[in-house]
């Protein structure tokens, strides 16, 4: 296993430690939405890829530690942007807490279709109360401040943009990245793939099945607020959009492009989805015809994702290779 | 008094649409156990279907006549067709699969549909709202109401007669339930199980753009309106229960009336006490309370 860290991790993260040096600005702010949305899609697949639940609701736990953020900005003056992670952790922490509790007592479609309609009664909240929420118009996050003033962040916004909050969220993509590689394989990891792939044997063998899949739900729904507490500052104005379900449908989308399947799929997936997104509404604004185009054929053509068909043809010519020795 | 009447109309007025989208919804889940995601846009296919049948109609001059009520049925044809093509090609293929798969084609064929409204109708609103001028209103217990919208409320109860009499009164309702029991069964027994897909897939497109093309004179075709009664739609089958007709039917009536109280009291948070009776049922009864299993 240290030597996979070396030979793959290592040169990855040397690479993204890089970007802001090689890439323009625009491409780095490009790449951190995109490296958020992939500790969201991290969280959401310990649900659909590990424990085999597939969540229609989790632009919920996005939007809390979203609006986390926000109401820490409006109600109580507070920029630190550690007091917005910390904030959005509890707050996401405290919802996928109750929304899992609720949710576990069902699996299959049901389970998708509760978690759909928990999101949607915080998304008809934050429309409904404008006077708390700003309705439609959202709330604005302003530039937020690090290490309670020691890093220098006031000044040119796209250069804090581009460097030192790209070096923020790669830290924190790193962490989440570590946190859920140890979490799939720990014991309590391997337990919720053994759920996933065989309920009833699980539970014969002393698996607490329902509180492993609440335990998971929590997880993933911090994940998924942590991104969403991220993702305020960079964009500087959280509606509620991002509670709508909707955006709950690509968040699977992305995985799903990935491969929910394997531990990078969902990472890979976020980030090539975030590219595809951005390319396809500069494009036209039929955008979503060409993602609804690109989602069709991604499941009747590869429904293993990105890495899945990736791994799939390197195991091809692994073995081809085998038999031919050249 | 006529506040109430008024209102208990209009609770009578919005069961009516929501049973029309939630029962083609249930009817497609109880035979081929797919959540159909879409379903709202085909809603909204027989919407602007319909806008766009009458608006070719109304040139200036001519006068709404009482025949175009007729042309309102299109929007229910073109959905039906939307619904006979999209099955075979789309959805056969993955009944073998996992249900994630079946869910996300659907969501991809809702962000499809979505667009191609927009790309062939434009982002403006299609309506026409004279046509229900026509029928001018009714006295109703000292309650003055449109007969239009009386009209909507008679559809909706002629739509659940004809559900229920075609699927309990019929050949094909024998076969369809039997279908929706036991597939494998039924296709041993020789019923053309491909074929019951596409015609309960068909049927329940129908009623969908059957809804959205009578309630198009009154609220028009407007982006969006699909993905806005997708979820109304989820609220009523799961208070009602996935896969029952009878559940669809008192889900809507039970929903109905909720939004039109909802409007009159809490119209801040109409929304969420909607979402937040559907999770009590859920977790109370979770198959819905007419729902099997």
């Amino acid at each position: 296993m240290r030597q996979k860290v070396l030979t793959y991790a290592a040169p990855i993260a040397v690479a993204l430690a890089a970007v802001p040096f090689v890439l323009p600005p625009y491409q780095t702010i490009l790449l951190s939405y995109g490296l958020i949305m992939a500790i969201a899609a991290l969280g959401f697949n310990l649900l659909l890829g590990y424990t085999g639940l597939l969540s229609f609701g989790h632009s919920a736990y996005f939007g809390v530690g979203a609006y986390a953020a926000a109401f820490l900005v409006k109600y109580a003056g507070i920029t630190s942007i550690e007091a917005f992670l910390l904030g959005g952790l509890i707050a996401s922490a405290l919802v996928s807490a109750i929304f899992g509790f609720i949710c576990v007592r069902h699996t299959r479609i049901f389970f998708s279709i509760l978690a759909l309609a928990l999101s949607q009664v915080l998304w008809s909240l934050a429309l409904k109360l404008f006077w708390v929420t700003g309705g439609t118009d959202g709330l604005r996050v302003p530039t937020p401040t690090l290490l309670g003033g020691l890093v220098q962040t006031t000044g040119d916004k796209l250069v804090f943009l581009s460097r030192t909050y790209y070096y923020l969220v790669l830290v924190v993509f790193g962490i989440s990245v570590a946190v859920m590689w140890l979490i799939v394989h720990s014991p309590f990891g391997k337990a919720l793939q053994a759920i996933r792939d065989n309920e009833t044997r699980a539970e014969f063998v002393g698996v607490e099945v329902r509180k492993y899949r609440w335990i998971a739900f929590l997880v993933s729904g911090v994940f998924t607020g942590l991104a969403g507490t991220l993702w305020v500052p960079l964009n500087g104005l959280t509606t509620p959009d991002v509670l709508y379900w909707p955006f709950s449908g690509e968040i699977v989308f992305l995985t799903v492009l990935g491969g929910f399947r394997t531990f990078s799929g969902p990472i890979v997936g976020a980030v090539a989805f975030n590219y595809l997104k951005s390319y396809a509404v500069g494009l036209t604004v039929y955008w979503q015809f060409l993602l609804g185009v690109v989602l069709v054929v991604l499941v009747l053509a590869l429904p293993s994702g990105i890495v899945g068909t990736l791994s799939q043809l390197r195991g091809r010519l692994a073995r081809s290779a085998w038999h031919e020795p050249a | 008094m006529d506040t109430l009447v008024l209102q208990v109309l209009n609770s009578l007025f919005y069961a009516s649409i929501l049973f029309q989208i939630a029962c083609g919804l249930t009817l497609i889940y109880g035979v081929m156990r797919i959540v159909n995601l879409a379903h709202g846009n085909l809603y909204a296919l027989g919407a602007y279907v319909s806008g766009w049948v009458l608006g070719l109609l109304a040139t200036p001059g001519t006068q709404p006549r009482m025949w175009f009520f007729v042309l309102l049925l299109a929007g229910a044809v073109a959905a039906a067709a939307a619904g006979a093509i999209l099955e075979p090609t789309l959805l056969r293929p993955l009944y073998k699969r996992a249900e994630e798969y079946q869910l996300l084609i659907t969501f991809g064929l809702l962000l499809i549909l979505e667009d191609l409204m927009h790309m062939v109708w434009g982002p403006h609103p299609l309506t026409s709202s004279a046509l229900p001028d026509l029928l001018g209103s009714s006295t109703i217990l000292g309650a003055t109401y449109p007969n239009y919208n009386i009209l909507v409320i008679a559809i909706g109860f002629v739509a659940a007669l004809g559900v229920w009499a075609f699927v309990y009164r019929t050949k094909f309702g024998v076969i369809l339930r039997a279908t929706s029991q036991n597939m494998r069964m039924a296709a041993a027994l020789g019923v053309n199980v491909k074929r019951v897909y596409v015609q309960a897939f068909t049927l329940g497109c129908f009623l969908a753009g059957l809804g959205g093309a009578i309630i198009m004179p009154i609220s028009g075709a407007v982006l969006g309106m699909g993905i806005e009664a997708l979820i109304l739609a989820f609220v009523v089958v799961v208070i009602g229960g996935l896969g029952s007709l009878e559940g669809a039917l008192v889900g809507a009536i039970i929903v109905g009336f909720v939004r039109t109280l909802g409007i009159m009291y809490f119209a801040e948070i109409e929304l969420a006490v909607l979402y937040l009776i559907a999770t009590i049922v859920l977790l109370v009864r979770p198959a819905g309370l007419f729902g099997r299993a």
